[in-house]
């Protein structure tokens, strides 16, 4: 169980994060969801002790994080850059994480067998992929054998082989009681793994949702006609509330009545549907929606960082 | 897939963070790095090394042409001058025992392996503290040693039992650990290698250099307090009336050590990591 209230941490004249409550709660993945720069690993460093909020409180398994006798054992934390010296060999690296918790050298053993790291565990960490850094943070996340886990874009450099681990090795970890909280800017990854959702934008709070809310958040209540009588049923439809929008010539863009409306109205009037589809926001989509004024950085739509453009705002 | 199930989470008793497996962290942190062998290897090379190279030349030149000069010849001093370029080795590992895990990240697991932040400070520098120690002693002792062979060829070497000798020896180990534990501080206050090597040989080398621009009646007040010719003065068996004696000397650079981890520790408890 996590807890944060009233979290504030400014930086100077910038708000990183601000006056954020939030819960989360074990037996569950929760994904904290925000553009690049929303303040989601300011708030991870806060919730485990490195950054001092500014205001407001953190309270990991009932206490704050710091007051723990043995933090390993309560909290296994994966941070976004990689907390790891290049120097030493990934045994010696967990190995001394461990000394510090009297943690046996057999579940240091443990967890690289877990991640798969038995055959590089001799090697200096300096030399890992991205991906076998991201498994040795994992690793060192899971060393004390936590009731709670704090990862920063844990899937951060993985290939799509290690992404469905990590996809797995959450769920399994969450299913076995655990409280699981995992950062990303990529919500068609949290859509996946996720069921409760905590999105954050500019530092501030934008929805604390399960992932079937959020997409309904962010409906837009649409429905898709398609039909020969196109323009008989555009009249019949027209009314108080009423939008349509005509794509082709055979097809109808209708908000304000629900498609069960429609197929009424149609079949008393004779008309055939060839397509009636309420239309759903993806949650790629919602995300955009719900973080559609608190994007930090505005790309064209040619760059890479496709994921923070919020969708009709990109520059033609 | 298979992960320990919470159940099972007593498979291991550990009880919480203590100092001493804080230490014991510590020890496998240092003990694991490329970067300690080479500069403790590097060390002892510096000193034993050095102290016979000197000596032997010494020697040799006292042969063919005598003693000279109307000061008192420093035996001990001679095989021990290898401890004036030692520092370099140890200031520079104990920069980067901090500033590596500043630099790499790693500081930020270690602090949330003991959010407590001053007792894995402490832990660092008494590691740290006790090999320098110990590394020192025997690379002084076997500088003296060696060296007092060669000069003793000359008829001009010493026994530890001579005046001031074995507090030489001794002291050289005392201002190599004062040396890394002043390293040690600086890298928690700057937290960056670059910076922090900078300060330490500035302080250790260019500070004496910088004061020979002072006026003559100042540099004569001001020059013996500076960290290198207070510390080295318990490396010295001839006293120079110039200089502080040897225990106020070395006291004298232990303030600079005790300050430096003194800042140290307030910036690590102070600032965000």
């Amino acid at each position: 169980m996590i807890e944060a209230r009233r979290l504030t941490k400014r930086y100077g004249e910038k708000l990183a994060v601000d006056d954020l409550t939030f819960e989360v709660k074990p037996g569950i993945v929760t994904g904290f969801l925000g553009p690049n720069g929303a303040g989601k690993s300011t708030t991870m460093r806060m919730l485990i002790g490195l950054d001092a909020p500014t205001a407001g409180t953190a309270r990991i398994n009932g206490r704050p994080y710091s007051e723990h006798g043995a933090p390993l054992r309560e909290v296994g934390v994966l941070l976004e850059a990689r907390a790891i010296h290049t120097g030493r060999s990934a045994r010696n690296h967990l190995l001394a994480l461990a000394a510090t918790t009297g943690i046996p050298r057999r579940r240091v053993e443990e967890v690289i067998d877990l991640v798969g790291l038995t055959d590089v565990a001799k090697k200096r960490a300096g030399g890992f992929s991205l991906g076998m850094g991201q498994r040795l943070g994992i690793a060192s996340a899971l060393l004390g054998d936590p009731a709670t886990l704090i990862l920063d874009e844990p899937v951060n450099g993985l290939d799509p082989e290690g992404i469905l681990w990590m996809r797995n090795l959450l769920k399994a970890l969450a299913a076995e009681g655990r409280t699981v909280f995992v950062s990303s800017h990529l919500m068609s990854e949290m859509a996946l793994t996720a069921s409760h959702l905590i999105v954050i934008g500019r530092g501030r709070l934008l929805a604390d949702v399960t992932v079937d809310e959020l997409t309904r958040m962010a409906s837009r209540d649409q429905v898709k006609v398609r039909t020969p009588e196109a323009a008989r049923l555009r009249g019949l439809l027209a009314g108080e509330g009423v939008v349509i929008a005509g794509r082709d010539s055979d097809v109808l863009d209708v908000s304000g009545v629900d498609s069960t409306r429609i197929g009424r109205i149609a079949a008393d009037a004779g008309i055939a549907l060839v397509e009636l589809t309420p239309q759903h926001a993806s949650l790629e989509e919602a995300f955009m929606e719900v973080t559609r004024d608190s994007v930090e950085f505005i790309a064209p739509t040619d760059s890479y960082e496709l994921q923070a453009v919020p969708a009709g705002r990109s520059a033609s | 897939m298979s992960v320990t199930a919470i159940a099972d989470r007593v498979a291991f008793g550990t009880g919480g963070v203590t100092q001493p497996r804080l230490i014991k962290s510590e020890w496998v942190k240092l003990r694991s790095l490329r970067s300690t062998v080479y500069s403790l290897i590097t060390a002892v090379v510096f000193i034993v090394g050095f102290g016979m190279l000197l000596s032997a030349l010494r020697a040799n030149d006292i042969k063919h042409f005598g003693i000279g000069g109307p000061e008192r010849f420093d035996a001990a001093a001679v095989s021990l001058r290898g401890l004036f370029i030692a520092p370099l080795a140890i200031g520079v590992l104990g920069v980067l025992i901090v500033t590596g895990e500043y630099g790499t990240g790693m500081i930020r697991a270690s602090l949330a392996a003991a959010p407590r932040r001053l007792p894995v400070l402490w832990a660092k520098l008494t590691v740290f503290a006790a090999v320098v120690f110990v590394i020192g002693l025997v690379s002084s002792f076997l500088a003296f040693t060696l060296g007092q062979m060669f000069l003793s060829s000359a008829h001009v070497g010493v026994g530890l039992g001579s005046p001031g000798a074995a507090r030489a020896v001794f002291g050289g180990a005392i201002y190599l650990t004062l040396v890394g534990m002043l390293a040690v501080g600086l890298g928690f206050v700057l937290r960056n290698t670059g910076g922090a090597l900078a300060a330490l040989f500035g302080l250790l080398l260019v500070l004496p250099v910088l004061a020979q621009a002072l006026p003559t009646s100042w540099y004569n007040h001001v020059f013996k307090f500076l960290p290198t010719p207070a510390g080295t003065q318990i490396i010295t068996t001839v006293s120079d009336p110039s200089s502080l004696s040897p225990w106020d000397g070395i006291a004298v650079f232990a303030v600079y050590a005790v300050a430096a981890v003194a800042i140290g520790a307030l910036v690590l408890r102070r600032r965000d990591a």
